[in-house]
Formats: structure tokens, C-alpha cells, sequence
């Protein structure tokens, strides 16, 4: 259960990021703040172009602000170097994608041990580590596949347990189930539940209203900012038996 | 007929019982081909008894037997405005919903986009506990069949108002 009142894990002041000058000035984030408590899933939704994914590449040291401040567990992180910056990504941040970006020619279990390998883990850790992680996304028995022998869910949920290879700070997801048929992504929000309850903090940007609705509060953007906020958490109960077509 | 969709077309000004009809006509296309006339007026004369509209006979025009121009009262205003807000589940059915979008923009009493922002918020709730609720069913039973109907459902309706979003963001009429 996120709480308000604890020290955010991710935290962003000011935030902006421009494309082009003058007239053709644009500006995919506009000055958005923005504070994530630990083990609090987020989601932020909002029409193609708004700016969502930008937001998620600032927050993952992914692209470098125009403008503004990023902290994260502590830590601020938008002027690290370069070195500094790509350690950060690697120890701090995992990141899921929605193309995957498994490399094709590295097993399930070899994707999954890369980032534990790049921190400086021994090989032996790494596979140990590895290996565990894809029972927890129930691939225990796929370790030894390529992703090409994979389903599309299934190159996700590799994906998904190469992010958690560090125990990052917090996950970031940028349209975590875009590729996915229904069961697939039904097994995805399964195992974004199932971080959720273990308090792993998550960010999801999307635009799947399922994916969306696993999350604790949910910000709308339009335009580069911040137009809604809301938490799914603790509101009106929908009425199962209304919902069902059963009300009186 | 619905009361409050007749009030809310006459929120935008008195009008007489034909001009409504045209309105409503616009807003709904051929799914409002079935509405007759007759409705409009019957609906029409159950809110003056409600004290919710008054009506005022005019010279009219020669080709009008309608003389009459309706207009809102304080009792019909407030009760257009608290059905504007309204966001409650089961939800408005899409032509109720769609028509509160156009005289919110109309009467420039609220704005289309904060409604239907409100509407996703409530939705999306729903479709969080319905979600929590399927998976929490083993996978394949009954139970869970009839829950993954509901998300289904909820989901279609979110994706019509990411339709409404679009449309309604670059609109002139919108306050």
C-alpha cells in the first residue's frame, strides 16, 4: 500500500523537455511535478503524442531534460554524467518496453542475467538470480529459449524479469501489453499484480485501460501536462451485482 | 423520453417545442429517428407540472400553430446541472451520455472534457475491482467468465470515451 505522507522514491520538479526552436518550438513535457511513494503503482494515460512516454524516458535517465529536477531514492539524477548516468539505469531503473527488447540471439535466462552480469554480479550469482526470476514469471521451464521460440507474452514476461534483475528502485513501463492479444496481456497485469503486492514501485505509461486500472492512482495527460489526477484506491466500489445487470 | 434530456436541450435558451425537437434531432442522427413529436410535448407538460420549466404563450409564427416558448426554472436549471455531473454507475447509456456532453458545451456549464475525464475516473474504478475480482477467480470458471464480460464492457466504454476525448479536444463550441 503506497502512503502518502513517506518520502517519494521518484520525485520530478519542473520538468521539460523541447523539441525545435522558435516557432517550431515543442514541448513534449511541459513543466510537470510529480512524486511516486514507494511501492505505489502509477499509471498515465493519455491520447498518442501527449508527451507520456517522453515523461518515462526522463524518469529512466533514458533522455535528458530541458529544464527541471529529478531525484531518484534519494538521489538526484538529472545532471549525472554520462558514466554516472548509464549506472544509474542499469542498478536503479528497470525498464519494460513495448517491443521487448530482448536480444534475439541470447537465451530467456541470458537476457534476464545481463543486467546482474553489467553490476558486477559473478556469472555464477547471475544465473542463480536469473533463473529465479523467470520461475517467479512462471518461464522456469522456457530458461534455455531464444525469444523467437517465445509467444510475445512470453518475450514480455522475460522482459519483465530482466527489469527486476537489480531489484531497481522502480520499474518503468512504457506500454507494457501494446503488443499483446488479450490472454497475454491478461498474464501481464497477473504479474504486475503480483509486483504490486511484493512493493515493487511501478510506473506504467499506457493507454490499455486494463493495465491502467491495476494501478493505485492514475494521471491523465494532455499536451505535455498534467490535466487529472486520480486515485482507483478506496473510491466507490463498483456494485458487482449492478455491473453484473443482477441490480434492482 | 428522458426528463433531463429535455431540460438540458433547453438549457441553452426559452425555446419552443419544435426548436428542441430539431435539436435533439442533430445531436442523435438516425438513432433519434424513432422520437416522435408527441414525446417531446408530453415530457414537456410533466415538467411544468414539476415546476421545473415554465411556459409563456407568444405571438408565434403563421406557419406554427406552437405558441408556446418553454424555459427552464431555477428548480429545472439545478437539476440540469446536477445531471450533468452525474457520473454514476450503471452509466448513462451512450445517447444519454453523448447529449450531456453537447449541452454542457451549449450551456457552457461544464466542460465536456472535464466530463468525460470524471466519467473515466469512475469507470476505471470499476474496472479495477472488477479486474481484482476476476483474478481472484480461478481461471475458466463461470465466475470469472462473467466477470471478464463485465471488464469487457467497461473497456468498450472507456475506448468510446478515448473517442469523445479526441473529438471534443479541438472543437470551436467548447467553452
Amino acid at each position: 500500500m503506497s502512503d502518502m505522507d513517506s518520502t517519494p522514491i521518484l520525485r520530478a520538479r519542473g520538468l521539460r523537455k523541447e523539441y525545435g526552436r522558435d516557432a517550431g518550438l515543442v514541448r513534449a513535457v511541459d513543466d510537470v511535478d510529480l512524486d511516486v511513494a514507494p511501492g505505489e503503482t502509477l499509471a498515465v494515460m493519455g491520447p498518442s503524442g501527449c508527451g507520456k512516454s517522453t515523461l518515462l524516458h526522463l524518469l529512466g535517465g533514458l533522455d535528458r531534460p530541458s529544464a527541471g529536477e529529478i531525484w531518484l531514492a534519494g538521489r538526484r539524477v538529472d545532471r549525472l554524467a554520462e558514466r554516472a548516468l548509464a549506472r544509474m539505469r542499469c542498478d536503479a531503473v528497470g525498464f519494460v518496453f513495448q517491443a521487448f527488447h530482448l536480444m534475439d540471439e541470447l537465451t530467456a535466462v541470458e537476457n534476464v542475467e545481463l543486467p546482474a552480469l553489467l553490476a558486477g554480479r559473478s556469472p555464477r550469482e547471475a544465473r542463480r538470480l536469473a533463473a529465479g526470476l523467470l520461475d517467479r514469471v512462471g518461464l522456469g521451464d522456457r530458461a534455455t529459449f531464444l525469444p523467437a521460440a517465445l509467444s510475445g507474452g512470453q518475450r514480455q514476461r522475460v522482459a519483465i524479469a530482466r527489469a527486476l534483475a537489480n531489484e531497481p528502485a522502480v520499474v518503468l513501463a512504457d506500454e507494457p501489453t501494446g503488443n499483446l492479444d488479450s490472454a497475454a496481456t491478461l498474464d501481464v497485469l497477473r504479474l504486475f499484480e503480483d509486483l504490486h503486492t511484493a512493493g515493487q514501485t511501478l510506473v506504467i505509461v499506457t493507454h490499455d485501460s486494463r493495465i491502467a486500472a491495476t494501478a493505485d492512482r492514475l494521471i491523465s495527460m494532455r499536451d505535455g501536462t498534467f490535466i487529472d489526477e486520480t486515485r482507483l484506491t478506496g473510491g466507490t466500489r463498483g456494485n458487482l451485482a449492478d455491473l453484473a445487470g443482477l441490480g434492482g | 423520453m428522458q426528463q433531463e434530456v429535455v431540460l438540458a436541450m433547453l438549457a441553452k435558451e426559452p425555446s419552443h417545442g419544435y426548436q428542441l425537437r430539431a435539436r435533439l434531432q442533430e445531436a442523435l442522427g438516425p438513432a433519434g429517428d424513432a422520437m416522435n413529436a408527441g414525446q417531446i410535448y408530453v415530457t414537456l407538460s410533466r415538467l411544468e407540472k414539476a415546476g421545473l420549466v415554465t411556459s409563456e404563450q407568444t405571438a408565434g409564427l403563421p406557419d406554427r400553430p406552437d405558441r408556446k416558448v418553454h424555459a427552464l426554472t431555477a428548480a429545472g436549471q439545478q437539476r440540469v446541472t446536477s445531471w450533468i455531473a452525474d457520473v454514476s454507475w450503471p452509466g448513462p447509456g451512450l445517447a444519454e451520455f453523448h447529449l450531456k456532453l453537447i449541452a454542457a458545451a451549449t450551456t457552457r456549464l461544464a466542460d465536456p472534457l472535464a466530463i468525460i475525464d470524471a466519467q473515466r475516473r469512475e469507470l476505471l474504478r470499476r474496472l479495477r475491482d472488477v479486474q481484482r475480482a476476476a483474478m481472484a477467480e480461478p481461471e475458466g470458471s463461470d465466475a470469472a467468465l462473467l466477470l471478464e464480460g463485465i471488464v469487457l464492457r467497461l473497456q468498450a466504454d472507456l475506448r468510446w470515451l478515448e473517442t469523445c476525448e479526441r473529438n471534443w479536444t479541438g472543437r470551436k463550441d467548447r467553452p
